[in-house]
């Protein structure tokens, strides 16, 4: 990390390890979260779309019914309180599928932020739903033109703008990576995710799933349930990442199975690079799993064989999204099918009476022109 | 010479120096050559060859595209060393190399240092590297008896600074402004608190201020406090826009402040 972040990072700690102890502040988010996000969020079996993966119980956390459609939120309204108790006035964000940036958006408004959110060319254009949702929330929007022009550029940008406005600027950064604290930060405020699933999954089923899951791109929603977990060893963790048009191709984001060590942003950590330690461009027809990086909390649990993560392709995620859709009546997003369509492919796996629980992290509205385009709705496609 | 006996000589004469930036292999490596012996002709003290990275998140966008365009032009770590011997094997004036952290790692530390020190590079600067975190490139550097740039920022506490000033040597960089790369108009007065800040632990190592520095007003400004400034978004703009012989104009132009 340049020195020019360092006094930031510093006061970002203090200030986050002084509020965790500080009753008022976990009140304050507790109640927001409950009263705003519409927390907890409540889990939904699904035995029609069970029967896809063989004789197994699927059950849904449904962090898509969270307000703004995403898990993006548990995280912002953290941070922006923090961000407030650090007497600062703009947030930055980065953000590939306009998730999280529609989630900081919503916080800039709810606590009275200036707000401008980086955003990469090319998902300014295959989520252009969301820049709208961001700009009807008052916040400016940003492409960024520089490099892939998705995710990553995209950190690259709000980094750049936090070195020059730091005094009175917070990066609200929206996932499990970057430096420290933010990947132990960020997975602190989405481990409300794994606590509540497993209270429910034990008060109202009576027993622990054998397996969660969930999808990885920088992987916060994953970390957000997996955290609760860690410790029942009888629980399984399944991460699956963008595969895109294949393992064997250039073209995907599975960072945890074709990367190699680096750092990038400030955390050493599994990375899709070439020989050169340059980054190489990912891939996958999800804009929030567009990122050659991943959390460094993902890349140690993969290394402890604490947590198995496998590749999906770009159509296996769009035949499980349609999948759950026609089947539960849930459509989810991109990001999230590829967590159901690994359940689909890896669920036979499993001993007959198996139950799993996927995080549900996200909903599809925001990708119906993908879809439509994909599926032949909207004028030409597959 | 080392960078620090040139600049520390240039000090007791009450000269000014001008440290000079060029990314190496830009806008391919045989043409970056020839510009960074131009500009080493044309009076810069120190050369500053910089190594191409896919996310060079302290630099602006003048930087950012001849970095890119190197890359798209085929700059690879393998070639890199032959651009910087081919250069020291034509000029006195001693190169520090600056890279991002990433590409280093990859290629090992230690394997890093042996190559550049072979190749007659006189040390590095490591934008994204804290002292923190550099045990491996110290221990490495100190054996081969290279030296090492860190950061010293206007968000620095007293405490980084004396850190920094404790493991530099050639000089210390001060970031004049809470920013990334590229020309400014006005250099911040942040410039220098950061350098009072530096001298103020004590340390013997020079301080050279950079970013924003574009004009030989601020040339001379900065080395009425500083023991050097450092130029590089000027200079690229300069042979992007005119060759190797505006970068000649440009370079004598700033080094005329003196």
């Amino acid at each position: 990390m340049p020195e020019s972040l360092i006094a930031a990072l510093d006061e970002l700690e203090a200030t986050y390890e002084a509020a965790k102890n500080d009753p008022s502040f976990v009140a304050e988010l507790a109640e927001l979260n409950k009263s705003y996000v519409g927390r907890p969020s409540i889990i939904t079996e699904v035995p029609k779309f069970a029967a896809l993966a063989g004789n197994i119980r699927v059950f849904l956390k449904r962090e898509d019914l969270n307000h703004t459609g995403s898990h993006k939120i548990n995280n912002v309204i953290g941070q922006a309180l923090l961000t407030k108790r650090m007497g600062k006035t703009r947030i930055i964000a980065e953000t590939g599928a306009g998730q999280h940036g529609v989630a900081s958006a919503t916080a800039a408004a709810l606590f009275g932020l200036e707000c401008v959110v980086y955003m990469g060319e090319v998902d300014t254009e295959r989520q252009a739903l969301n820049v709208a949702r961001m700009k009807l929330l008052g916040a400016e929007v940003i492409p960024v033109t520089t490099g892939s022009r998705t995710l990553k550029d995209a950190i690259n940008e709000a980094l750049r703008d936090w070195v020059a406005n730091v005094d009175n600027t917070h990066y609200l950064l929206g996932t499990v990576a970057g430096p420290h604290p933010f990947p132990t930060m960020v997975r602190d405020f989405h481990s409300v995710i794994g606590f509540e699933s497993r209270e429910q999954m034990l008060q109202d089923y009576g027993f622990l799933p054998d397996v969660v899951a969930a999808c990885v791109g920088g992987g916060s929603n994953a970390i957000g349930l997996f955290h609760a977990f860690l410790d029942d060893e009888d629980v399984k963790l399944w991460g699956f990442e963008a595969a895109g048009e294949g393992m064997n191709t250039l073209k995907h984001a599975a960072t945890l199975n074709k990367g190699k060590v680096g750092v990038l942003h400030g955390a050493k950590s599994y990375l899709l690079q070439d020989e050169d330690g340059q980054t190489v461009e990912s891939h996958s027809i999800s804009a929030g799993l567009d990122y050659p990086g991943v959390g460094p909390e993902h890349s140690w649990l993969k290394d402890l064989d604490r947590a198995q993560y496998f590749g999906i392709s770009d159509d296996e995620a769009m035949q499980a999204l349609k999948a759950l859709s026609q089947t539960e009546g849930i459509i989810p997003a991109i990001e999230t099918a590829h967590a159901l369509a690994g359940v689909i492919k890896h669920g036979s796996e499993l001993a007959k009476g198996s139950s799993i629980l996927i995080n549900l992290s996200g909903r599809g509205d925001k990708d119906m022109e993908t879809v439509g385009k994909y599926f032949g709705f909207l004028g030409s496609g597959k | 010479m080392t960078v620090q006996e040139i600049l520390s000589g240039l000090d007791s004469r009450d000269e000014s120096a001008l440290i000079g930036y060029f990314p190496a292999g830009y806008p391919t490596s045989a043409d970056s050559i020839e510009a960074c012996v131009a500009m080493c002709e044309s009076g810069i003290d120190v050369l500053e060859l910089g190594v191409p990275y896919s996310d060079p998140v302290m630099d602006g966008l003048v930087i950012q595209e001849a970095t890119e365009m190197a890359l798209a032009n085929g700059f690879k770590l393998s070639g890199f060393f032959e651009t910087l011997k081919a250069i020291t094997s034509r000029v006195e004036t001693p190169v520090l190399v600056m890279s991002y952290w990433n590409p280093i790692l990859q290629y090992g530390v230690q394997r890093f240092a042996e190559d550049l020190k072979a190749a007659g590079g006189a040390g590095m600067i490591t934008p994204d590297l804290i002292p923190d975190e550099a045990a491996d490139w110290i221990r490495a550097s100190d054996e081969l008896d290279l030296e090492r740039v860190f950061l010293a920022t206007p968000s620095s506490s007293d405490k980084r600074l004396e850190q920094v000033a404790k493991v530099s040597k050639g000089f210390i960089y001060a970031v004049s402004t809470m920013g990334i790369t590229g020309a400014r108009e006005d250099l911040d007065a942040k410039a220098r608190t950061v350098v009072s800040g530096v001298k103020a632990t004590g340390t013997k190592v020079p301080v050279c201020v950079g970013i924003g520095i574009s004009t030989s007003d601020q040339v001379l400004e900065v080395n009425s406090y500083a023991d050097g400034a450092i130029v590089g978004s000027v200079f690229i703009k300069a042979y992007r826009d005119g060759g190797i012989d505006k970068l000649r104009n440009v370079v004598q132009e700033l080094k005329a402040g003196n």
